[in-house]
């Protein structure tokens, strides 16, 4: 027995198929939770207004923007070195999630912005890192679309995720030296002494949790699809052979 | 490998196009810009730094999909492939190549161009090192998107849209060594910089470029 197995396309189906509605479970609990806590029980901040609730939704969507690239070249990794098929669909299903979440990351932060800074859009680092990280989205997106054959198209975005999450990171601290912006430091780290108060920390806590499960059953659902898609696709195959 | 550059550059030079369109087209760049802006000199001088380099890198871009794709076609890159060259340094010199008929055109103009656009005085040798440096890291990561998309029918389009986030980090520290430059500010930063990256690509990305190309024609 080992965590390899799961890279079996049945095993990962049998495996998900019970797993899946924990999933589905656990997040709807945790987003309904940690929302409602967050939008209604929490009071409004002095001098941010009630304008800071964007938080629940922009701080989460931000953290998973990031980690599903960085996901996705774990799986890419996995694939490129052990070719098991299950990891590759798993980049490929989170790739549009991931561009999603970093839309919602924009969006809520120009929503949030305005009010804030009197601005819907700055050329802050962060902004622009993430606007930058949108279109590394857009790229892989674009070329797995584009490769008509799977481990073809799987190879070569593996190597764009490795490529380009490292200029991802290159691109942020180049705009970070580029132009000191209007973005807050973080306010979330473990260790820094300026905390956020205990009042918005828990239920922004829930929301992170929620997504992080959120993005889970997500990511389940689409590499399901994608590997029935791909059954599908080897059955046709087979009978035009026929 | 010498003999791959020449061919390349010959290549480049005769079959028309190649050689001199991305100059003509920064030339465009550059005289559209004050029709768009207004020709009003300080203006000018203030933005003449980030346009040469947004004209270099749309240049740079526009001669991308030439790198590999009339070889695919005609069938020389697998024979380049199964040469006794390994693939990494045929990558490289393709790059040379491609940095040879674009590149450095872009950087022996640019202080021409400067002119036009009201560059400062003092700015001109800056603007020609940071091409210098920068234009050979545009060309490399340019293979590696060329290299990406060689077997796709219609990879011109996807081809920008995959190496245009790869010269954010480059266009940000050439532009800005320039302005420094132009400003008199400590232009070391920058320069560091853009040598690192310049340096970090031409080092690594040719294996990832040679990767997608074994890929492609596998």
């Amino acid at each position: 027995m080992s965590i390899w197995e799961y890279a079996n396309p049945v095993k990962f189906m049998k495996t998900t198929d019970k797993i899946l509605p924990w999933t589905v479970g656990i997040a709807a609990i945790t987003l309904i939770v940690g929302l409602v806590w967050g939008y209604f029980f929490v009071p409004a901040a002095e001098n941010f207004g009630g304008s800071v609730k964007v938080i629940y939704v922009h701080v989460p969507a931000a953290m998973m923007a990031i980690n599903i690239w960085v996901m996705m070249v774990v799986t890419s990794l996995i694939w490129l070195i052990r070719r098991h098929h299950v990891s590759a669909l798993a980049a490929k299903a989170a790739a549009p999630i991931g561009a999603v979440m970093t839309l919602i990351a924009l969006i809520t932060g120009a929503v949030w912005g305005q009010p804030m800074w009197g601005t819907w859009w700055e050329w802050d680092p962060r902004l622009t890192s993430f606007l930058i990280l949108f279109l590394f989205y857009l790229g892989y997106i674009a070329l797995w679309a584009a490769v008509e054959n799977p481990d073809t198209a799987a190879d070569l975005t593996g190597v764009l995720s490795l490529v380009g999450g490292v200029f991802a990171v290159l691109s942020r601290y180049a705009a970070n030296f580029w132009n000191q912006g209007l973005h807050q430091g973080a306010t979330l780290s473990m260790d820094s002494e300026q905390h956020i108060a205990d009042v918005y920390w828990f239920p922004l806590l829930l929301c992170l949790a929620g997504f992080i499960f959120f993005f889970l059953a997500l990511v389940l659902i689409r590499t399901r699809t994608e590997v029935r898609a791909r059954r599908l696709g080897a059955i046709q195959q087979r009978e035009r052979m026929a | 490998m010498i003999a791959l550059l020449m061919r390349d550059l010959r290549l480049a030079v005769r079959a028309g196009g190649g050689f001199g369109l991305g100059l003509a087209f920064f030339l465009i760049v550059v005289t559209l810009v004050p029709f768009g802006v207004g020709p009003e000199g300080k203006i000018l001088a203030r933005i003449a730094p980030g346009i040469l380099w947004v004209g270099a890198l749309l240049a740079c871009l526009l001669s991308l999909d030439r790198i590999f794709a009339l070889d695919y076609e005609d069938g020389s890159l697998d024979l380049l492939v199964t040469a006794p060259v390994p693939l990494e340094g045929v990558v490289s010199i393709k790059a040379l190549a491609h940095w040879i008929t674009t590149g450095l055109p872009l950087v022996v103009a640019a202080p021409v161009f400067g002119i036009l656009l009201h560059l400062p005085q003092g700015a001109h040798v800056w603007m020609v090192i940071s091409l210098l440096l920068g234009t050979p890291a545009l060309s490399v990561l340019g293979t590696f998107g060329a290299a990406l998309t060689v077997g796709l029918k219609r990879g011109g389009l996807l081809l920008s849209l995959l190496v245009l986030p790869f010269y954010v980090p480059t266009l940000i520290f050439g532009a800005e060594l320039v302005r420094r430059g132009a400003e008199g500010m400590n232009t070391e930063t920058p320069l560091l910089m853009l040598a690192g990256i310049t340096a970090a690509t031409v080092a690594l990305v040719p294996f990832a470029s040679a990767a997608a190309i074994r890929v492609n024609l596998r």
